[in-house]
């Protein structure tokens, strides 16, 4: 009975080939699972949180089999999980790993936080600078308000 | 500034908008010149400004430039839903430079990268209106004689007047001490503070506009709104105590003068009209010099 138990968690933990997000704030786990639309993934995830870790206390995880992502799904990664590392794995093997990085220009994605923004009645890709990477503010390219870290909403 | 944009204050160094203040001395002297008469400059209102419009092509019609386009988007291409990016495409084939002003916030910097000629914003929504803040500064030196180490009091909304943010901006290149007069509720926001903190400058705060009476160089009147007022009672409250009239000018310098971006309605009295402190009919017309020598320097024939 043991034993199987314990092959039962291996099957959970490891994946042959995908991508393991790991170090996410634990509160931002399901933001981050709806904004990369991981709802809608029909490969294997595997959604962790309230996990032990050395560095935070406490941790989301999120692995994904057969899945890799864009430099675009890192960039949301990095405005709402800034301490997420992203695992790519090949065969059961850590090919790669890197921390998330808030980039200097966001371009798409972001919705601007003034209502009366040209962006928000036209169909224009919303364009910002990153003013404030740690307490996050973006500046919006064309009304020039700022968007904060708790008003912001990516699509 | 040949064929560049100007949709922020920002969008210019001192040194350029020192150049187009100099440049719009010398249109006051001679406003009439044939210097645009290949040009065609087109005015797109989306949103209605009968001054901002009038002085714009008086300046392009007094230096000789055709003028076509639209004062209020319901009798145009708009109405039937054209967006903002066809419009601007469009008549960037009919003319050589485009003077818009649009109800939305943005919509000025997005037209200049769609557009294949430069773009003047007179005005997006609560963002930017550069030309007043020129026509501002232009009126500043004219009645001080120089821009550098004036008291400059701003009196009024100064948390929703988008003027006031930009020429606060502005006149931080010049050593500016700023006196910012307002109900607590309408106080300057803490942003453009910032500014004029981090460029070693001092402000004053105060709610009594007597205080500064003898200080300023320069009066900045703002019309206070009601509807800026979330309760009916404060705006009852404050609505009378930003009113200038021509007894409280006793005691102030004689240099000093009096700007607003007008229109008015009953902030400053009619009485203060006759006095020699007022300045802001006259600060209207600089607007045109000052949109002379914009025209005639994006246009690079100055």
């Amino acid at each position: 009975m043991e034993n199987t138990n314990i092959r039962k968690e291996l099957v959970v933990s490891a994946i042959e080939n995908g991508t393991v997000i790991d170090h996410i704030p634990t509160k931002s786990v399901f933001r981050v699972v709806k904004m990369l639309n991981l709802e809608l993934c029909d490969e294997k995830v595997t959604i962790g949180y309230n996990l032990e870790s050395k560095k935070y206390g406490k941790k989301g995880i999120i692995k994904v089999s057969d899945h890799y992502f864009k430099d675009i799904d890192a960039n949301k990664i990095s405005l709402v999980a800034p301490s997420a590392t992203l695992i790519t794995i090949k065969n059961f093997q850590v090919v790669s790993k890197r921390q998330v990085e808030i980039p200097d220009n966001i371009e798409q994605f972001v919705k601007c936080v003034n209502p009366n923004c040209i962006t928000n009645h036209q169909q224009i890709t919303t364009k910002f600078q990153v003013i404030d990477k740690l307490d996050l503010k973006l500046q919006c390219k064309y009304c020039e308000k700022i968007t904060g870290k708790n008003n912001i909403e990516i699509n | 500034m040949k064929n560049r944009s100007l949709v922020s204050i920002n969008d210019y160094t001192k040194e350029e908008y020192l150049k187009i203040l100099d440049l719009a001395e010398e249109f006051e002297k001679q406003p009439k010149q044939n210097l645009l008469e290949k040009y065609v400059v087109a005015t797109l209102f989306f949103e209605p400004s009968t001054r901002t419009r009038l002085s714009f092509e008086s300046a392009a019609s007094q230096l000789g430039a055709k003028v076509i386009g639209f004062s209020d988007a319901t009798n145009s291409s708009v109405s039937k839903g054209e967006s903002l990016k066809d419009t601007i495409m469009t008549v960037a084939n009919y003319s050589d430079i485009i003077v818009m002003r649009h109800p939305r916030e943005g919509s000025a910097r997005f037209a200049s990268e769609v557009s294949k000629v430069p773009i003047i914003n007179a005005g997006d929504g609560g963002n930017q209106h550069p030309t007043q803040c020129l026509l501002d500064m232009y009126s500043i030196r004219k009645t001080q004689g120089n821009l550098d180490n004036l008291n400059v009091a701003f009196v009024g909304d100064l948390k929703y007047g988008r003027t006031v943010h930009s020429l606060v901006m502005a006149m931080c290149n010049f050593q500016t001490t700023f006196h910012l007069v307002s109900p607590i509720e309408l106080k300057l926001p803490s942003y453009v503070k910032m500014h004029i903190k981090n460029n070693n400058l001092n402000y004053f705060q105060y709610t009594d506009l007597m205080d500064v009476m003898e200080t300023a160089d320069i009066i900045y009147m703002t019309r206070i709104q009601r509807e800026r007022f979330s309760d009916p009672i404060e705006y009852e409250k404050v609505k009378n105590a930003y009113i200038l009239s021509a007894d409280m000018l006793t005691n102030c310098k004689p240099n000093m003068r009096i700007l607003h971006p007008l229109p008015r309605v009953n902030e400053i009295t009619v009485d203060v009209d006759s006095t020699n402190q007022a300045y802001y009919f006259k600060q209207a017309l600089n607007g045109v010099y000052v949109r002379q020598a914009l025209l005639a320097s994006i246009l690079g024939v100055k």
